[in-house]
């Protein structure tokens, strides 16, 4: 069942820009070329009836419901893959074909329950409407059907699969090829026979389905439908808003009857989804209903006491005399905050605003610190701006797609839905990942190269690239010269065509063939728009802002930069990466990117927020920690990020939290941090708010209020009271004026509004007078630094090495059904999925070691241990492990180092010397590492 | 500040721009870099740590550090 709001119109929209026009009952309609007779009707108001016609899907005609009659021709031919005429007289109504419709829907009922007082679907069922419209009550044809009495397929927990209920349209199959592109579903037997079938016939939770609800969406009973329906009822309204998970940034319509959201569904008008949806955005929201949701301020003033609940006006009190007391003792640079790219831009402008103008120093970093930083300074660098180049729907011109450190189809499923849309259509791919990532190798898919590198060796690879390309003369030395500027070109190209970058020379190092890496560079650079994706695999490593550069200087030495197909796409992890780094999150430097010693933007913010600013930068997150152990560092305000799960070495940064005064932690739950924490702010879910996010293509798009708070303000109303309480005047009555005050003070929202976003649906920045309406693809015509700059990026080695103690090299990732760190989807039925961490590796290092699967294994480096299960698998090369880091019980970050990004302190996440041995005990293994972290670990203590 | 880790890090940063050929140029970057990046009391202890002879302080990140003035 699609959304309550949506008018379907049965086919999707025709591109043509020509226009045909043709009479439909009489009245003249004029539609694009290629527009179906189906959708020109509705266009026109009169709605065809029809079964296996939806306008996500391509026209099938199977149902034969929704023919037609055309002036001179023979028969009833059907509208939904009947094209458009000029000229056409077409009659959608007559006696004969109500008794042909009349026909194919007394079958259809005589294969269908017709007690529909009692079904979820009732009042939004295509069939009910169908027989409704042509009065049918019952069918001629008796009972027939050989699904009576099946059991329905409750396996998965969001929705239903009902085989009663099924009218085999197929709609679902096409749907989970066409928009999802797992092919998960087939229709299986004959007849009455016929049924829908996930996999090989298997329980759908045990099948081959992502459970994205495509199929359920694009279901015209109660066939698929979702288990909120029927236990909450029909919805009543919708809301439009923005998911809060990856940085894909999905539309999504919040359907909800008396504040309580009874499910979610896709934006057909979204731009970024496309109207898809993933299982975590379109299902896995039940988080922010949960019983774990702190609504209560806490304050205490140990973090060994118990913590006492408070009212808002005592916690932020509290705060704001800590806050003052010690800044008064130990200087105005001994406090921070932290911004979260969960939270909403106006949110996070609001948080690096208090840290400037009420505490006066510039000690604000974000959690993008540990994900994408060495993107903002990679790209600014090279192509003079912080982000991502293109649209999602650019991908649709690429002819060569390279995908770096990153799994789509876990991390960003809906736009590697499209990415697969578009190698279906013969696009090639070329995958540079230790692992094995489903894109090499899934149904109708298979990456023309997959170059599976050691893990810390992404420079090497990527110089190895560009050495093939330049000296085998494929750089497009005119664009080049002409784009950027000519010096740092040419001296690039002396660097990188010396035979040390050469894939012979670095294959030892990397362990990738060097004919593979020839093939690759060549397909790359000959094979037509080349167009590359890079998630965290690129910049969690020592030399991340090095190889973000280096994927720029290939970019621009192949012309691959400034129009649409082409591009250089950080796929950002959470929903507002993108927008908190925009926001002026970073300690050196203000929204827009500007940093904090240029005098004339500082006097900008000065003069609107009367103030005068500090001019020099900011601790980062890591340096606050160090900070904090010396002794200079002692009161942090953190939103909505949870350190101690997410941060590397968690046992470093216990210690550091731990040495702190107070510890503020905004969140939606006690997550691990606010063990360490003195005061505990209720955090408002997406659902609770207004404001914007901004996803991984530069897209703003609306967060709107479903429910209330639950404690009763939002993030940003917290923000803002703790500013007054802290003596600075702060006033907001709406986002909308944030809003409004950031367009003022940063160039590239200049343009921004909550109206124009209302009126556009979503704007891609820049957005000013120069492109009032946004800016889809960036650096046309010229970059945006005036010339583009080339790097020489030598590699060098991270210090993280195996050796005979730690042989083993631990890289991380996440899965599609849990996120990040968990706090969220770990209190959601996506558990179902998968409910622990595992570590995957490869058989020969599994027998060497006497483990087999689901052993329980102990993770050791040289910052800590850990326990998980061992998964068996050929993802992993010999010698390579990995795991995610979903769950706290897993700690995994306890062996993960300090090292980090040379630039901008990201984390070195992906590279972990290590050793697995088999455990007996695990719980034991556990305790013992417990003990040893003893002391200086604090237990979570008791709400008083 | 921990003064090893700092050495760490500035020796990170100075292996990025040990690809300029002039070394000249290249201290001149890993200064800048340190002015644009690190906070004052993080440039104070590398400062004061190449003052007492810079241990661990790789030549060219000695030599940026010491630019910082």
């Amino acid at each position: 069942m699609y959304a309550i709001d949506h008018k379907d119109l049965g086919t999707p929209a025709a591109a043509s820009a020509e226009q045909v026009t043709l009479e439909i009952d009489g009245a003249a309609v004029s539609v694009p070329a290629g527009t179906s007779l189906m959708r020109a009707a509705a266009l026109a108001g009169t709605a065809i009836p029809k079964l296996c016609a939806t306008d996500s899907l391509k026209a099938f005609g199977s149902c034969r419901l929704c023919l037609v009659e055309i002036e001179g021709r023979k028969g009833f031919p059907a509208s939904c893959t009947t094209t458009a005429a000029p000229g056409m007289k077409v009659r959608t109504q007559s006696p004969r074909l109500e008794q042909l419709r009349r026909g194919v829907v007394e079958l259809y009922v005589s294969d269908h329950p017709l007690d529909c007082d009692d079904c979820p679907a009732n009042g939004h069922c295509e069939l009910q409407d169908a027989a409704a419209t042509l009065g049918i009550t019952g069918s001629r044809y008796g009972a027939g059907a050989t699904q009576r009495g099946v059991t329905p397929d409750v396996s998965n927990p969001y929705f239903t699969f009902n085989p009663d209920l099924c009218i085999v349209c197929s709609r679902c199959v096409r749907a989970c090829d066409e928009i999802q592109g797992t092919l998960a579903l087939t229709i299986e037997g004959r007849g009455f026979g016929s049924r829908v079938s996930a996999s090989e016939h298997q329980p759908f939770l045990a099948s081959e389905c992502v459970s994205c609800g495509a199929c359920v969406e694009a279901c015209p009973t109660a066939a698929l439908t979702e288990k909120s329906l029927a236990s909450l009822g029909a919805p009543a309204e919708a809301v439009s808003t923005t998911c809060g998970y990856c940085g894909v940034g999905c539309s999504l319509k919040a359907e909800f009857r008396d504040s309580t959201v009874v499910r979610m569904v896709p934006n057909r008008a979204g731009h970024a989804n496309q109207g898809h949806a993933c299982v975590k955005g379109r299902f896995a929201y039940g988080y922010a209903t949960h019983k774990d949701r702190v609504t209560k301020p806490m304050i205490r003033e140990r973090i060994t006491d118990p913590w006492r609940e408070v009212g808002w006006d005592e916690a932020i009190g509290f705060t704001a005399r800590e806050f003052r007391r010690i800044q008064q003792q130990y200087g105005r640079n001994a406090v921070g905050g932290i911004t979260s790219s969960r939270c909403t831009n106006e949110e996070t402008f609001l948080v690096q605003k208090l840290v400037r103008a009420a505490l006066l120093t510039n000690n604000v970093d974000t959690c993008a610190r540990v994900c994408h930083s060495p993107t903002g300074y990679g790209l600014k660098h090279t192509l003079g701006e912080s982000a991502g180049t293109q649209a999602f729907t650019s991908v649709m011109k690429a002819d060569v797609v390279v995908v770096i450190g990153a799994n789509p189809t876990d991390g960003h499923p809906v736009f590697a839905s499209q990415l697969k849309r578009r190698l279906r259509q013969g696009a090639k791919l070329i995958v540079i990942d230790p692992r094995a990532i489903d894109l090499v190798r899934t149904p109708h898919v298979e990456a023309a190269a997959h170059l599976q590198l050691r893990p810390g060796t992404n420079v090497a690879v990527i110089n190895a690239l560009a050495h093939v390309v330049v000296t085998e003369g494929l750089a497009k030395d005119d664009y080049a010269l002409a784009r950027c500027e000519q010096q740092s070109y040419r001296e690039w190209k002396e660097f990188i065509s010396d035979a040390r970058h050469s894939p012979e020379a670095t294959e030892p190092v990397t362990g990738v063939p060097a004919a593979r890496v020839r093939e690759a560079a060549r397909l790359y650079a000959t094979g037509g728009n080349g167009a590359i994706y890079y998630g965290l695999g690129v910049t969690e490593h020592s030399q991340g802002t090095t190889m973000v550069m280096g994927i720029a200087n290939l970019a621009m030495a192949t012309g691959n930069l400034g129009r649409e197909g082409v591009g250089v796409n950080p796929l950002r992890g959470q929903n507002n990466v993108q927008g908190s780094c925009d926001m002026g999150s970073f300690p050196h430097e203000f929204s827009g990117y500007r940093h904090v010693s240029d005098a004339a933007a500082r006097g900008l913010f000065e003069s609107a927020w009367n103030v005068t600013l500090a001019d020099e930068p900011g601790l980062r997150i890591p340096n606050m920690f160090e900070a904090a152990l010396d002794g200079s560092f002692r009161a942090l305000y953190i939103q909505g990020e949870d350190f101690v799960q997410s941060d590397p070495n968690t046992q470093h940064v216990t210690d550091a939290l731990a040495a702190m005064e107070c510890v503020v932690v905004q969140d939606l739950f006690l997550v691990e941090t606010a063990r360490y924490a003195h005061v505990f702010l209720p955090g408002a879910s997406f659902l609770e708010k207004d404001g914007t996010f901004t996803n991984a293509e530069r897209r703003i798009s609306r967060v709107r209020k479903v429910m209330e708070p639950l404690a009763g303000l939002a993030d940003w109303e917290v923000t803002m009271r703790l500013a007054q309480a802290l003596g600075y005047p702060m006033q907001y009555s709406h986002p909308s004026e944030i809003m409004d005050e950031i367009a003022r003070l940063t160039p590239t929202f200049r343009g921004v509004s909550y109206e124009k976003l209302d009126r556009l649906g979503s704007i891609q920045w820049p957005c000013n007078d120069a492109a009032p309406e946004g800016t889809p693809t960036m650096h046309v015509g010229s970059f945006v630094r005036g010339k583009g700059k080339f790097y020489r990026t030598e590699y060098v080695a991270t210090s993280e090495r195996s050796t005979s103690r730690f042989p083993l090299l631990l890289t991380t990732g996440r899965v599609l059904f849990q996120y990040n760190v968990g706090t969220q989807t770990r209190r959601t039925k996506n558990l179902a999925w998968q409910a622990e961490d595992r570590l995957e590796i490869h058989p020969d290092d599994a027998e060497s070691r006497g483990i087999e699967d689901g052993d329980w294994v102990g993770v050791a480096s040289r910052a800590g241990e850990i326990v998980v299960r061992a998964a068996l698998t050929r993802r992993v090369a010999r010698g390579v492990v990995y795991t995610t880091f979903h769950f706290p019980e897993s700690g995994v970050n306890l062996v993960t180092t300090e090292n980090s990004d040379w630039a901008t302190n990201c984390p070195e996440y992906k590279v972990t010397a290590v050793e697995v041995v088999k455990v007996a005990q695990p719980e034991a293994w556990r305790e013992r590492t417990r003990a040893e972290r003893g002391a200086r670990v604090h237990r979570a203590a008791p709400v008083a | 500040m921990n003064t090893q880790r700092l050495v760490a890090m500035a020796n990170d940063i100075a292996a990025f721009f040990a690809a300029d050929p002039d070394p000249a140029a290249a201290a001149e970057q890993v200064a800048t870099h340190l002015k644009k990046f690190w906070e004052p009391r993080m440039r104070e202890e590398i400062r004061r740590h190449a003052g007492a002879g810079g241990e661990g302080l790789s030549p060219l990140a000695l030599r940026g550090v010491k630019q910082l003035g």
